[in-house]
């Protein structure tokens, strides 16, 4: 690792690319700084990676039954295959899944629901959070009050009844079919207040500032004004949030199919490998719930890490 | 003091009639409850004289009016799925919900406020240092795996506990308590364990930051260059102070205890209110569903209420900026 102090500017040579100027920035140097950082970034590079890659990576596409037999079900970790002789690495559940490629082809969906309530959550407050602290009056009232009462409910308990509801809503023969957009828009729908709060309090402070007035002064609309000039400027805290909420997002969509309420058995996330390995605990069979729950909590885990660096890096008064 | 009571009391009052615009919603637009009552075989004369019977013809603000009615009188319906009142169901279930509750916010807060003054005593000590990195542990478990983990363990490896259910319980007319036999309470282990953990690492982590900051203190360290003993400067001086924080997280935290029942109540298949509602999520009882956002809107509510009197009332300088804000 080279060690690069931040010494006032360059010499006066070439512009310095892109590349060299990402590098020699605050942040890159406060992550090489860091060896959490760079283990929580490695692991969750590597899950994340391993999820997109899952058809390549797996020994066998567990959802397709061809692969299946039933003759190798609940074979511990290290067993070959009865028929084609190749190791599972860690083991079968019931139906003879190799459950090291169930984990990966669950990690996808874990991480998709994950991204997209985070993303869903993040368009959602901080355009609320940019209008109440622009707009402010009665828009800023009726936000604000609505994101108190909802910060006073448990998330998980909020994401539930939007669950319920939005499954009395849907016909009972598409339930499965969009069981996973239900589960990101009742995830979504109980993280905005984060984003809403921090960005409003931010919108505020940056209202007042020249640029804005500047902007105003030209006859810029309103919501150019919002979108393209003080957006900009409250996107870091956003970013530490949305990282955040990551985590925290996936231990949700786990914890919902856990229960039995999120993804369907037909698109099994790791949540639901854990309810079902849950099953067969009693019975001694304990790498059906052993490695997935291991995957769940070394992704939580490094993404949360990794937003806790992210927040004391860009934020220096905390240090 | 009173004028603020007052003022905090109607926004709840508020708060409590949006939940319920909610909770009838839900009643009213998923699913047709004539649907519901009336089978195959009807005509459209049993449609209209059930519709105008159940006041469903009334305009919205009408029948939204006797929903919030019937449900201050404790009427919230019958349940689609088990054909009996919701309140009858309810209120047979609570018990369960609320002594676990009971017992896990009683360790958390009693464990919590030992480990975090020994924490915070013992700061360099190894002891201090390992329950600080098992706290860490502890905070980024999500609750199910910890119940999983402990019934494990002590379930299916040791055999000492029992791993699901509430054991044998005594009915005592309108309650029924697992308090007083011996598998009652050998049940309520692990489960209290699961739902406390994560309140008392909370309440531990904020007893020690306190603590800490207090002990830097003058008037602690004045209390010292008295003589006064350590017991009585660390109990009586320091520790009462770190109180004012400590109740607003507990009380909070009361009714996150309430929410995450939902999990440990699945997780080891307790008969409590949460088992109630996973299972009215899954079967789409909306009659359940909606008693259950009302009756914890009020809980929160009413705790939120009482935690921000409390505060009002234990530091005296917030009563100034109280009467003016």
């Amino acid at each position: 690792m080279s060690d690069l102090p931040d010494t006032g500017p360059a010499p006066e040579t070439a512009p310095p690319s892109r590349w060299k100027t990402a590098w020699d920035s605050d942040i890159a140097y406060s992550f090489r700084q860091s060896p959490v950082a760079v283990i929580a970034a490695i692991v969750t590079l590597i899950l994340i990676l391993s999820a997109v890659f899952a058809p390549w990576i797996a020994t066998t596409n567990p959802f397709d039954p061809a692969s299946l037999n039933l003759m190798n079900g609940f074979s511990p970790p290290g067993v070959p295959n009865q028929f084609t002789g190749e190791t599972f690495l860690l083991g079968t559940d019931d139906q003879g899944r190799d459950v090291f490629s169930t984990i990966l082809y669950g990690m996808r969906i874990s991480l998709f629901v994950g991204f997209m309530a985070v993303l869903f959550a993040m368009v959602l407050g901080v355009g609320l959070g940019l209008l109440a602290g622009y707009v402010g009056g009665w828009t800023e009232t009726i936000i604000m009050r609505v994101a108190d009462i909802q910060l006073t409910l448990p998330s998980i308990l909020v994401a539930l009844l939007i669950f319920g509801i939005a499954r009395g809503v849907i016909p009972i023969e598409y339930r499965d079919q969009v069981a996973i957009w239900v589960l990101i828009l009742a995830i979504g729908l109980s993280d905005w207040v984060q984003f809403a709060r921090v960005v409003r309090g931010a919108t505020l402070v940056e209202k007042n500032k020249e640029y804005v007035q500047a902007a105003r002064l030209i006859g810029r609309s309103s919501w150019a004004i919002m979108f393209k000039h003080i957006l900009p400027n409250v996107l870091s805290p956003v970013l530490v949030i949305a990282t955040i909420s990551l985590a925290l997002a996936i231990i949700a969509e786990a914890t919902l199919s856990f229960l039995g309420v999120g993804a369907p058995p037909t698109q099994p996330s790791l949540g639901t490998l854990i309810r079902i390995g849950q099953d067969f605990l009693f019975s001694g069979e304990w790498w059906i719930l052993f490695f997935p729950a291991v995957t769940l909590l070394a992704l939580a885990l490094s993404v949360n890490l990794l937003g806790d660096w992210l927040r004391d890096a860009l934020n220096p008064r905390l240090r | 003091m009173l004028a603020y009571i007052i003022r905090r009391a109607f926004q709840s009052v508020i708060v409590l009639l949006a939940v319920g615009l909610v909770a009838f919603s839900m009643f009213r637009f998923v699913g047709d409850p004539i649907e519901q009552l009336l089978g195959q075989e009807r005509t459209v004369q049993d449609v209209e004289r059930l519709r105008e019977a159940l006041g469903l013809n009334d305009p919205f603000i009408v029948q939204y009016a006797s929903f919030l009615g019937r449900a201050l009188q404790g009427d919230f319906g019958i349940s689609y799925r088990q054909s009996r009142p919701v309140a009858d169901i309810i209120l047979e279930r609570a018990p369960a919900t609320l002594e676990l509750a009971f017992v896990s916010g009683f360790l958390a807060l009693t464990l919590g406020i030992a480990l975090g003054v020994f924490t915070a005593l013992r700061r360099d000590g190894w002891a201090a240092n390992i329950i600080m990195s098992a706290s860490l542990i502890g905070v980024s478990l999500p609750t199910f795996l910890i119940g999983i983990l402990l019934i494990y363990v002590f379930g299916v490896q040791l055999q000492w506990l029992p791993t699901f259910g509430r054991g044998e319980v005594v009915d005592l007319g309108w309650w029924t308590t697992g308090f007083l036999t011996a598998s009652g309470l050998k049940s309520l282990i692990l489960p209290s364990i699961t739902l406390g953990l994560f309140q008392m690492t909370l309440i531990m982590r904020l007893v020690r930051s306190e603590m800490l900051e207090v002990l830097r203190q003058d008037y602690v360290r004045f209390a010292r260059a008295r003589g006064l003993s350590a017991r009585a400067v660390n109990f009586r001086h320091a520790l009462k102070n770190t109180m004012i924080p400590v109740i607003t997280v507990t009380g909070l935290q009361l009714g996150a205890i309430i929410a995450f029942a939902i999990i440990t109540e699945t997780v080891f298949q307790w008969p409590g209110v949460g088992l109630l509602f996973i299972n009215a999520v899954q079967f789409v009882d909306i009659p359940v569903m909606a008693a259950y956002l009302m009756l914890i809107s009020v809980m929160f509510v009413l705790i939120n209420l009482i935690v921000d009197v409390l505060y009002v009332w234990v530091d005296p300088r917030l009563r100034i900026d109280g009467r003016h804000a």
